[in-house]
């Protein structure tokens, strides 16, 4: 263990971690431990850790304000549903169509987020999350009036409304504006969910540490500094942007084939949720990857343990984030927190031992 | 080390947590588990709130009375805030608390999304006021209120046979799933028999406080019909504004316009003369509405709206569902869902959203649409 550099120890916790959860879930589901709200609790545990991580990529790495995230998960949910429904009677294999699904849903919000990028990314701080927000919500509102249809003849799209697409009378109408999609086969499985978001903490961890990473990290500290010594400064940050957006996507992905109904409210993909996931990110630490798996794992959890408030739930929900947030922030209470930690607790005891 | 230690405590607590809460599967119990769905908080909580309190009273009513067949009935009420994803949580909660029926839930997209479990797990679910076709796709799945298509059709039909108007203007909400699922039907139905649609506004949720363009167009096309499929709060305001605009065709709507009259700060003269095709109006003179709102306005300060009385008639239709089928609560759920299922194509249900209901094998209502016109204050008969 001592010869291990810090990094890699760090990085090898935050995989156990996830695989522990893993394992943990499994044998409890196995041996019937698992209540039914748990069971349909854990794809969307996965849904938004990986929402988290990709933030922080953009947040924490990259450094610039990112309000528009639930786009992103909005265009690669949308993309990978209508992928799936298209072929869903054709006998492909559901896992291989799955596995397509979700890269595509990646590929396309990959794709949103260079577009995207290229104008945003000339802006900074305020200005910039200002900006995200709006992409957000077009992105938002032009799912809304979007109309698929596939008849015959091939597939029929209008922005208008279903009547303008014009099917033949064998036609179904896929995105049905703003009812969305409705029926999508539901794929996602938690392992499915775990094994992406090993994927997505190893590619976000490998980023960090790669020339690459640094140079993103570079423009993050000291934009004249690291243009002084040539770094690319587009090029870079729409790189991470854009690796971002994608994970993003691939959760948009998840997120979609998990429920029988898909449509872009305010509440599922709107700047609420950009704001929620992050809530998620500050609250684990902006830059700490580890951070972010867990507060979007608690905070995902926590709205559900509190149903026995009934009427007053999201209003101690908000009291206990509050709570979270000084707990972990607070000068004060990080300064009261190392002088009476367990870690000095136990050391001191060991140093007293020692001179013993 | 601290952060690790710090780790290893957060994932002993909740696996502490998670194993506390094992689920152990109920094969049967002594009471009849009814578990509700719907927004009880958020900006759809109106109309979940309405059903939470709407059904509270039939299921008291029928324990009072000795509950069905003597057995009780335990009614547990879960948020989803008009959130599919909430929605599925709040099922597997009931799911936990050993739900054996379910009476929900109350919004579209969620009862969608919910729908998909009951199905797989065949559970027997009545959706008081999911008015979208995918609700009841399913066969384990029946609704109370008419579909959104059925409302627009039967607008359609209503208007042109009553001679209501001619020339139709219609403004409606296209991000929203109701207004425009029976806009859609109105529409082709308009067609069929013959009436003229000379404007088509749409309006989204983003943008619904100023509606004098969308007026005016219809002010110009010379419609003397504004067909208004949406919910109440915005029709206040096309009132208002058509009222400035010096603008006075005849104003017709669906169930959503239900509750205009108790919108505070609103003139109530304006909505005079608007008709509505509803299935509750909350003072209708029959005993059975006015029990009901008598006992609802004691109990919970309002007057109840159409979600309300279908939650209402939805306890009464799973109490007669039950005694046809002789479902006993010692039955596992699926076992419940097969029996209620044949039960619900046979029965046929007098409540106060509509007399003589029955059901298709599709999980659609058949009961007659009945329309109301605002006179003088209050809503009457036409």
């Amino acid at each position: 263990m001592k010869n291990m550099s810090k990094q890699l120890k760090s990085n090898l916790i935050t995989y156990g971690i996830v695989i522990v959860f893993y394992l943990l879930m499994m044998i409890l589901k196995g041996t019937g431990n698992l209540s039914s709200l748990y069971r349909g609790l854990l794809v969307p545990i996965c849904v938004y850790t990986i929402m988290a991580v990709s933030l922080n990529l953009t947040v924490g790495i990259l450094g610039e304000l990112s309000l528009g995230h639930a786009g992103f998960m909005c265009v690669g949910a949308f993309t990978s549903a209508l992928f799936s429904m298209l072929l869903r009677d054709s006998g492909m294999n559901s896992i291989v169509r799955f596995i397509i699904a979700i890269l595509l849903g990646a590929l396309v919000a990959a794709l949103a987020g260079v577009i995207i990028g290229i104008p945003v990314l000339r802006l900074k701080g305020d200005y910039l999350a200002i900006v995200t927000l709006a992409f957000g919500e077009i992105i938002k509102n032009v799912v809304n009036v979007l109309y698929v249809g596939r008849d015959s003849n091939g597939v029929h799209v209008s922005f208008k409304d279903a009547a303008s697409l014009n099917l033949l009378p064998d036609g179904e109408v896929i995105v049905k504006g703003p009812q969305g999609i409705t029926g999508t086969p539901n794929d996602s499985t938690f392992t499915i969910g775990i094994i992406m978001l090993i994927i997505v903490l190893f590619v976000v961890i490998n980023f960090v540490n790669s020339r690459s990473g640094r140079a993103v990290m570079a423009i993050r500290d000291n934009r004249i500094a690291a243009e002084s010594v040539g770094i690319n400064i587009s090029k870079f940050k729409l790189m991470a942007f854009a690796i971002s957006a994608s994970m993003a996507g691939a959760a948009g992905a998840l997120y979609a084939h998990n429920l029988a109904t898909l449509n872009a409210l305010p509440k599922n993909f709107g700047y609420n949720m950009s704001i929620m996931i992050l809530v998620y990110v500050v609250l684990g630490g902006i830059g700490n990857i580890r951070g972010s798996v867990i507060a979007a794992t608690i905070l995902t959890v926590l709205p559900e343990l509190l149903r026995g408030f009934s009427d007053y739930r999201m209003l101690i929900y908000s009291v206990v984030l509050i709570a979270l947030m000084l707990f972990n922030w607070s000068p004060k209470i990080l300064d009261f927190r190392s002088k009476y930690s367990v870690k000095n607790w136990i050391s001191k005891k060991r140093d007293n031992k020692e001179e013993v | 080390m601290k952060k690790i230690l710090s780790i290893v405590l957060t994932v002993a607590m909740t696996a502490a947590m998670l194993v506390g809460c094992g689920s152990t599967e109920q094969a049967g119990s002594d009471v009849f588990k009814i578990g509700g769905i719907g927004p009880i908080t958020g900006g759809a909580a109106v109309y979940g709130n309405a059903v939470k309190n709407g059904a509270q009273i039939a299921v008291d009513e029928i324990n009072e009375a000795g509950g069905i067949n003597g057995v009780q009935i335990e009614y547990q009420f879960e948020d989803d805030e008009h959130d599919a994803e909430k929605a599925v949580n709040a099922y597997n909660t009931l799911s936990d608390w050993g739900m054996q029926l379910l009476l929900g839930t109350v919004t579209s997209a969620p009862c969608v999304a919910v729908a998909e479990k009951t199905y797989a797990d065949s559970v027997y679910q009545l959706t008081p006021s999911g008015s979208s076709v995918d609700c009841v796709k399913n066969d384990n799945a029946f609704q109370v209120c008419f579909t959104d298509p059925n409302q627009g059709a039967a607008s359609a039909d209503y208007i042109a046979q009553n001679n209501v108007g001619s020339k139709i203007a219609v403004i409606y909400d296209s991000s929203d799933v109701y207004s425009s699922g029976i806009y859609e039907k109105f529409a082709a139905e308009a067609d069929a028999v013959g009436l003229e649609i000379v404007a088509a506004e749409a309006f989204t949720a983003d943008n619904k406080t100023d509606f004098t363009t969308q007026l005016t167009k219809a002010k110009q096309a010379e419609a003397d019909l504004v067909f208004l499929p949406i919910y109440y709060a915005e029709a206040t305001l096309i009132l208002s504004q058509a009222n400035t605009l010096g603008y006075a065709p005849t104003f017709f709507g669906c169930d959503g316009l239900d509750g205009i009259l108790a919108v505070e700060n609103f003139d109530v003269s304006l909505a005079e003369g608007v008709m509505l095709l509803t299935p509750f109006a909350a003072d209708a003179k029959d005993d059975a509405t006015v029990n009901f709102v008598t006992k609802y306005e004691e109990k919970f300060g309002e007057t109840p709206n159409q979600f309300a009385a279908d939650a209402y008639d939805g306890v009464y239709i799973i109490k007669a569902a039950i005694e046809k089928a002789g479902v006993t609560p010692d039955m596992s759920a699926s076992e419940m869902c097969d029996l209620m299922k044949k039960a619900m194509t046979e029965i046929t249900v007098d409540g106060i959203t509509g007399e003589g209901m029955t059901w298709e094998a599709t999980g659609e209502v058949n009961k007659g649409p009945k329309a109301v016109v605002i006179k003088n204050g209050v809503y009457t008969a036409m």
